[in-house]
């Protein structure tokens, strides 16, 4: 008790360098828990993403969709349960800047994503109505849709203004199901495009297929890829995961550089920790040798400093790690939706706990040698 | 006061390293303080008297020479014991007080304690009791910072005293007081001789100050120039 005493006055004796210092460490351990948010964030389709799926698409390149022929073939492949037709839309709802994904899907498409819970009646409406489309929530909330509005769509891909009929709404099965999205009716969008343009007509962008047995999927992608080897569109076939993944790998390097950065935060304020400690330590050695003559030991003065250190750590981190949840949101705000799930992890809270302490830690071991090797005479001297 | 030697020491000597030279402070020298004496070691600056308080007080050691202080050789006690050893056997005064800031007069007293067994109930009685020896009651609760030079050297007389200790060292503990001040601590430190029969070592260069001791030790050069001990 007297120790934490003695600990928390001495932390609190230059109120300002102590204040100064929290507020630095408040700032960097947010600062790492957000930029960790954020690579969460960039991960977070590819985490919710299910190895219970695969994904088949031309192996070219993801540009070059496949055959609507396809479809029957590989729905006749052993262990394919189910398969949904999927078309990257592009649209742009009144401003570029508006972005979101669309989707044209078959109707079976929701049976292989039970993350996504519709209303009955909802669903229903929306298998009736041609032009219909579901949103997700995280979209309803963010241009404030609701069933029965119409959003118009200007197609980049497929040309002409395109009006969909809000008739549903997708809940996330939990927090981390990203429901940022719009889909609508494949034979909407392959009717209407064999009526105008005529090109792609009964294309398929990608397929996703439903399998029996996750722990098959290789076995599955191998024998659907199998099928359409020497075709005129050989496909590439991949667990859901994998084929997100393959979207995140595309930027590696700014996640690379994002991870860098947050540990670069840390290591300044670090040394600014460091920094502070010595300067206590120093202005303190006639106190450390008059506490060694009264005879405290070299482990209470080290246990003093290291104290010290951790307690503005646990408050500057305390703090940091509270605030950043809030912050994130605001974050998530500031940042117009780009990043559809940016929760700030158990984890993250943990790592900037770990931070924290390592900060701590750090900061203190050279100050906590040189206080449990005052020679008390020296010490003593050192006052005048 | 006992004639029974609290403090022997026989040919200690003691230099110091000065880059690649050694300058001796303190040479051959023997003395010996008898149980309840208060001396007083007079010398010139760099005359080796601090150094010489500082190995009674076991916060140094010699080069060569033997140093009992209550039948033990304190020169041969490894650094734990010899700090277990100080907590329980002397009590210091310093010329600036040294008294913890971020500690109330209370919490200073209270420091030498937390190094016994005593609960928190004895360790409040017994402080209260010595706060009041040196009638600084009313001001426990002050820092020193709120406190005047003479106030907190009572306190550290206080936190001295704490533990009961035989022998009570001070390193100039008027020099950074007023006259009047001064002259109250030097009549504590007589009570507590007298009175509680403690053996004080004081370094002085004041003569006045040196007048309140029972015996005076000349220090010049590092060597004993004469020393009415008894």
């Amino acid at each position: 008790m007297f120790v934490f005493k003695l600990i928390l006055r001495n932390a609190m004796r230059h109120k300002l360098r102590t204040t100064l210092t929290v507020l630095g460490l408040t700032i960097a351990v947010l600062a790492y828990g957000l930029l960790h948010t954020v690579v969460d964030a960039w991960y977070a389709g590819a985490a919710a993403a299910s190895n219970a799926r695969l994904v088949t698409r031309n192996a070219i390149s993801l540009v070059f969709p496949l055959p609507l022929a396809y479809e029957n073939r590989i729905r006749g492949v052993e262990g394919v349960t189910l398969v949904a037709r999927s078309n990257w839309f592009g649209g742009v709802y009144r401003d570029p800047k508006n972005f979101f994904a669309q989707f044209a899907v078959s109707d079976n498409y929701l049976d292989l994503y039970p993350e996504f819970i519709v209303p009955e009646q909802q669903r229903a409406d929306y298998r009736r109505d041609r032009k219909g489309a579901l949103i997700g929530r995280q979209l309803a909330d963010q241009y404030g849709f609701k069933v029965g509005d119409v959003i118009p769509l200007k197609g980049t891909i497929y040309p002409g203004t395109w009006d969909f009929v809000v008739r549903g709404i997708m809940e996330g099965r939990d927090e981390s199901t990203i429901t940022r999205q719009l889909i609508f009716h494949y034979d909407y969008l392959n009717e209407t495009i064999r009526k105008t343009t005529k090109r792609n007509v009964d294309q398929v962008g990608v397929y996703v297929v439903g399998i029996k047995d996750p722990d098959e999927a290789a076995v599955v992608s191998r024998k659907i890829d199998n099928v359409f080897k020497n075709s005129l569109a050989e496909t590439l076939t991949e667990t859901e995961q994998a084929f997100q993944l393959g979207f995140v790998a595309m930027s590696n390097q700014i996640i690379a550089a994002i991870r860098v950065v947050s540990y670069v935060v840390i290591l300044i304020i670090m040394a600014v920790m460091a920094n502070a400690m010595a300067m206590s330590a120093r202005e303190r050695i006639t106190e450390y040798a008059t506490l060694k003559a009264l005879g405290f030991g070299s482990a209470f003065l080290s246990v003093l400093v290291f104290g010290e250190s951790m307690a503005i750590c646990a408050i500057g981190g305390g703090i940091g790690i509270l605030a950043t949840p809030p912050m994130a949101e605001v974050f998530k705000h500031a940042t117009g939706g780009v990043f559809p799930v940016f929760m700030v992890s158990h984890e993250t809270m943990l790592l900037q706990a770990a931070c924290a302490f390592a900060v701590a830690m750090a900061a203190a071991i050279v100050p906590a040698v040189q206080a449990s090797r005052v020679r008390i005479v020296e010490g003593l001297r050192a006052i005048g | 006061m006992s004639t029974t030697p609290l403090v022997q020491i026989s040919h200690v000597a003691k230099s110091y390293r000065r880059g690649v030279q050694t300058v001796p402070v303190l040479t051959d020298i023997t003395l010996s303080i008898a149980e309840g004496n208060f001396v007083a070691l007079m010398g010139p600056s760099g005359s080796g008297k601090s150094t010489l308080l500082n190995l009674i007080a076991g916060i140094d050691r010699p080069d060569s020479g033997e140093l009992l202080v209550g039948g033990l050789d304190i020169t041969r006690l490894p650094e734990a014991a010899l700090a277990d050893w100080r907590a329980a056997n002397v009590g210091f005064i310093f010329q600036f007080y040294n008294l913890m800031p971020v500690l109330s007069a209370f919490e200073n007293v209270e420091l030498p304690l937390m190094l016994t067994r005593l609960t928190r109930h004895e360790r409040k009685e017994r402080v209260a009791m010595v706060l009041d020896m040196v009638n600084m009651a009313d001001r426990m609760s002050h820092y020193p910072s709120e406190l005047s030079g003479g106030q907190q050297q009572r306190v550290a007389i206080a936190r001295a005293l704490i533990t009961d200790p035989k022998l009570i060292v001070a390193d100039e503990p008027t020099g950074d007081l007023d006259r009047s001040s001064a002259a109250d601590v030097l009549a504590m430190l007589q009570r507590l001789n007298d009175k509680l029969g403690k053996t004080i070592i004081m370094v002085t260069h004041d003569a006045h100050a040196a007048g309140a001791a029972k015996a005076l030790v000349h220090l010049e050069k590092g060597e004993l120039i004469d020393g009415t001990v008894g």
